[in-house]
């Protein structure tokens, strides 16, 4: 693209005006990007890697081909209707047995055992009995563990030998898939995510509800009040924002509890029975009271920031055309906060849906959300696929609901101050 | 906003500030300590438990050789942990306190170190080998057990009248007589056991029972019948507390916890050991750190070492030569060993904790259990 001939302007060393033109501004373009690099370098490492690391392990599928290899390819032959025959067990005591010296048998029986209960101990098991099993291998290894005997058995280790999977979306949607490959929803005893989704996704509404019902007085008192009464009041709302989460959570705690402050105070009023206590925490109520305190800052000061830009003068000329104060702030005052009611809207509902220690905290069983659950595949039964495939769900939904909201508000409408 | 910002701001930099001194100032004085001695990093489950570490093996370990030990206190997310570090390839833990069956899948993933316990061990006083006098089940390929602890269900003593005092399993189900809100752990493990037990399964038929689809679900219904008056919990230090404050009328716990709290805060708490299901815990070494830690797992695993322990928490030694040396606590000089799970009137119906059992089907029962918690 350099020297263009067909070009009549030029400047004064003969390079065509808009290829100069082009450098100069590419050299400007250059020159920003150095200085947003560091930011852009750490937002791919800390962010952009990160949730695609998540979404790959979500259908990541690796651990039975890496193990079983022998197996997988024998069983590529295999019909899927009858168990299969010697040579597809040889393999599978030839795998077990450099598995075991390997050891990486862990991550393969943990794998087959999220599908099929009973599969850790055969798989660790059998490979640990192998020094003592002769073929025949088909008899020695049913004999070591009647999995082995079971045609399931083997359609899983068929179905899950693929490098990708969906199973651990279809588990975070409580479906599964049947021996034979069809996607079913699992018995009602294991369904456990779609409700919480939904839970999550409702109580998050209704906290972000109450923060703009709560955080709205506080926003305009902050932005009409004279200034020293005002900044008395800020105090009064940062100190908690600065406050440690954990801190205000458990300040909650010993305020709802049985036995707490507020209960005490009822029942030392005679309001309330001492054995008809409120359970005030560990459920529902719990969390939707301490997430709601916790969040309001982040919907009153992006409400008070846009209400501190609307001149007192409209509400006077409002008053002073014959509107009645209501009618007034109605068609008047309120329109001109809806960008900050947008702000503080979706900022605490995206927060809430990503909270989850304060749910763990006080929200007992009743009141856990869905990230919960993300907390508990990630550190406690160690599914990191169906974990990331919860999360990346949760992404998704996000990402929809966001869509929406830029549809029917406008996000260049959003004021953050 | 742009003020409140700006202070925001202006102070977040002064901290950073003085957190950065903070660091390089900690980072010098650490490149000092480890110019002179070892730094092992040692993780455990903190609380009492850690606290006995401390005192049995870690300080005298550390007088006898200079080394620095740092208690980190992971152990309830150990195996994560471990995986979480060699995938990252910068394993920081060199000895991990770990409960057995997660070592055994520790071991089949090739996390931590297969160990030769003869090898590595010390010898009983008398001579006995290590593999001879650790009690069944304390030496797995890759796993040195170092105490017997019992997971069991204790209650205030206060919140029943004296001539009403609960004893058995089976009145932590009963609502009637012992009224009052019970914190369990909020997983299957031990409740789906004693759920069957308090419904007439006699302890030692529990996992036969549990092995069925009939018996899962008829522990579910007797767990059905308390559902709404349990507070679930999650960490060891809950239980002690909630009893405490009489927030529960029972809890389970750890015995060691709720000893503890006897002991050292003189609560009136009382432990049903009828049922008590009762495991090992011991030390697993990360791949690659045996080297490392080799000496300091032979000191913290020898009789006399296993027997101090028992001086400070209430749980069994793992040795046969220890039990005998078992003495008096060290703060009240009350003797230990009625304390101890293994003591035989607290060990006439106790479950020892099906590990095979459980490894096959945490994934499926936790998450009906979970289900059903949302229910």
């Amino acid at each position: 693209m350099s020297d263009s001939p067909s070009a009549p302007l030029t400047t004064a060393d003969g390079v065509p005006l808009k290829v100069s033109l082009r450098r100069a501004s590419r050299r400007l373009k250059i020159k920003a990007l150095l200085l947003v690099s560091p930011l852009l370098a750490f937002l791919i490492i800390a962010f952009v890697m990160p949730i695609f690391d998540m979404l790959w392990r979500s259908v990541d599928n690796p651990e039975v081909s890496n193990a079983l290899p022998h197996t997988v390819e024998a069983l590529e032959n295999w019909d899927g209707e009858s168990l299969p025959d010697e040579p597809v067990f040889a393999a599978l005591a030839q795998d077990l047995k450099t598995g075991q010296e390997a050891r990486n048998l862990g991550l393969v029986s943990s794998r087959l055992n999220y599908e099929k209960s009973g599969m850790r101990s055969a798989v660790m098991g059998t490979a640990r009995r192998l020094s003592r099993i002769e073929p025949p291998y088909k008899t020695a290894l049913i004999d070591a563990n009647d999995a082995w005997g079971e045609l399931d058995t083997w359609q899983l280790i068929e179905r899950e030998s693929a490098p990708y999977t969906l199973s651990y979306y279809l588990a975070a949607v409580d479906m599964q898939y049947t021996p034979s490959g069809e996607i079913v929803e699992v018995p009602d005893y294991l369904q456990i995510h779609l409700a919480l989704f939904w839970r999550t996704f409702w109580m998050s509404g209704l906290i972000t509800l109450l923060t703009l019902v709560l955080g709205y007085p506080i926003a305009f008192l902050l932005a009409n009040l004279p200034a020293r009464r005002a900044n008395l009041l800020m105090i009064l709302v940062l100190l908690p924002f600065w406050t440690s989460l954990l801190v205000r959570t458990t300040t909650w705690i010993a305020i709802l509890q049985s036995q707490g402050v507020l209960n005490d105070v009822m029942v030392a009023l005679g309001v309330i029975a001492d054995e008809m206590r409120w359970q005030m925490i560990y459920n529902k109520t719990g969390t939707i009271t301490a997430m709601t305190h916790i969040l309001l800052p982040f919907m009153i000061l992006p409400l008070y920031s846009v209400m501190k830009t609307i001149p007192p003068s409209y509400m006077r000329a409002a008053r002073s055309l014959g509107g009645k104060p209501f009618l007034s702030f109605r068609r008047v005052y309120f329109p001109l906060t809806i960008p900050g009611i947008a702000a503080g809207g979706i900022l605490v509902f995206i927060l809430s849906i990503g909270y989850y220690i304060t749910p763990a905290l006080v929200g007992g069983q009743s009141g856990r959300f869905i990230t919960n659950y993300i907390a508990y595949h990630m550190q406690t039964s160690l599914n990191w696929g169906l974990a990331a495939a919860i999360a990346s769900i949760l992404l998704f939904v996000v990402i929809v609901f966001y869509m929406i909201f830029n549809r029917l508000i406008g996000v260049d409408k959003v004021k953050l101050g | 906003m742009y003020n409140v910002i700006k202070q925001v701001a202006g102070r977040r930099s002064v901290r950073i500030k003085r957190t950065s001194l903070a660091l390089v100032g900690l980072s010098a004085l650490a490149a000092a300590v480890s110019a002179q001695a070892e730094t092992l990093n040692i993780v455990s489950w903190g609380g009492a438990y850690s606290n006995s570490q401390q005192q049995a093996y870690h300080e005298p370990w550390m007088e006898k050789t200079g080394d620095e030990i740092v208690n980190i206190d992971r152990s309830a997310n150990g195996l994560a942990g471990l995986r979480a570090q060699s995938q990252a390839g910068n394993v920081t833990w060199d000895l991990v306190d770990m409960l057995p069956a997660d070592a055994l899948i520790a071991c089949a993933e090739g996390l931590i170190e297969p160990l030769d316990h003869d090898a590595l061990l010390a010898d009983a006083p008398d001579g006995t080998p290590p593999s001879e006098d650790f009690v069944d089940g304390a030496l797995d390929e890759c796993f040195v057990a170092s105490i017997v602890y019992s997971n069991i269900v204790a209650f205030n003593t206060e919140m029943f009248p004296e001539d009403n005092q609960p004893s058995t399993i089976a009145d932590v189900f009963d609502l009637e007589n012992f009224p009052g809100k019970r914190t369990l752990m909020r997983k299957p493990i031990n409740n789906l056991e004693w759920a069957l037990v308090a419904d007439g399964v006699a302890p030692e038929d529990v996992y036969d029972v549990l092995s069925t689809d009939e018996g899962v679900q008829r522990a579910f219904a007797k767990l059905d019948t308390i559902k709404d008056q349990v507070i679930w919990w999650q960490e060891g230090a809950q239980p002690p507390q909630l009893l405490a404050d009489q927030e529960v009328a029972f809890g389970s716990a750890y015995n060691g916890r709720i000893f503890n709290a006897m002991m050292s805060e003189g609560q009136p708490f009382e432990i049903i050991w009828d049922a008590q299901v009762f495991e090992l815990d011991g030390w697993v070494v990360p791949t690659g750190k045996l080297d490392k830690v080799k000496d300091y797992l032979n000191f913290a695993t020898d009789t006399q070492r296993l027997a101090d322990q028992a001086r400070y928490i209430s749980y069994g030694p793992a040795r046969k030569s220890s039990s005998g040396m078992v003495s008096t606590h060290a703060d009240t000089g009350i003797e230990m060993t009625p304390h101890m799970p293994t003591f035989p009137p607290n060990f006439a119906t106790a479950i020892p904790k099906n590990d095979e059992f459980w490894a096959d089907n945490i994934d499926e029962l936790s998450r009906r259990f979970d289900a059903w918690l949302a229910m």
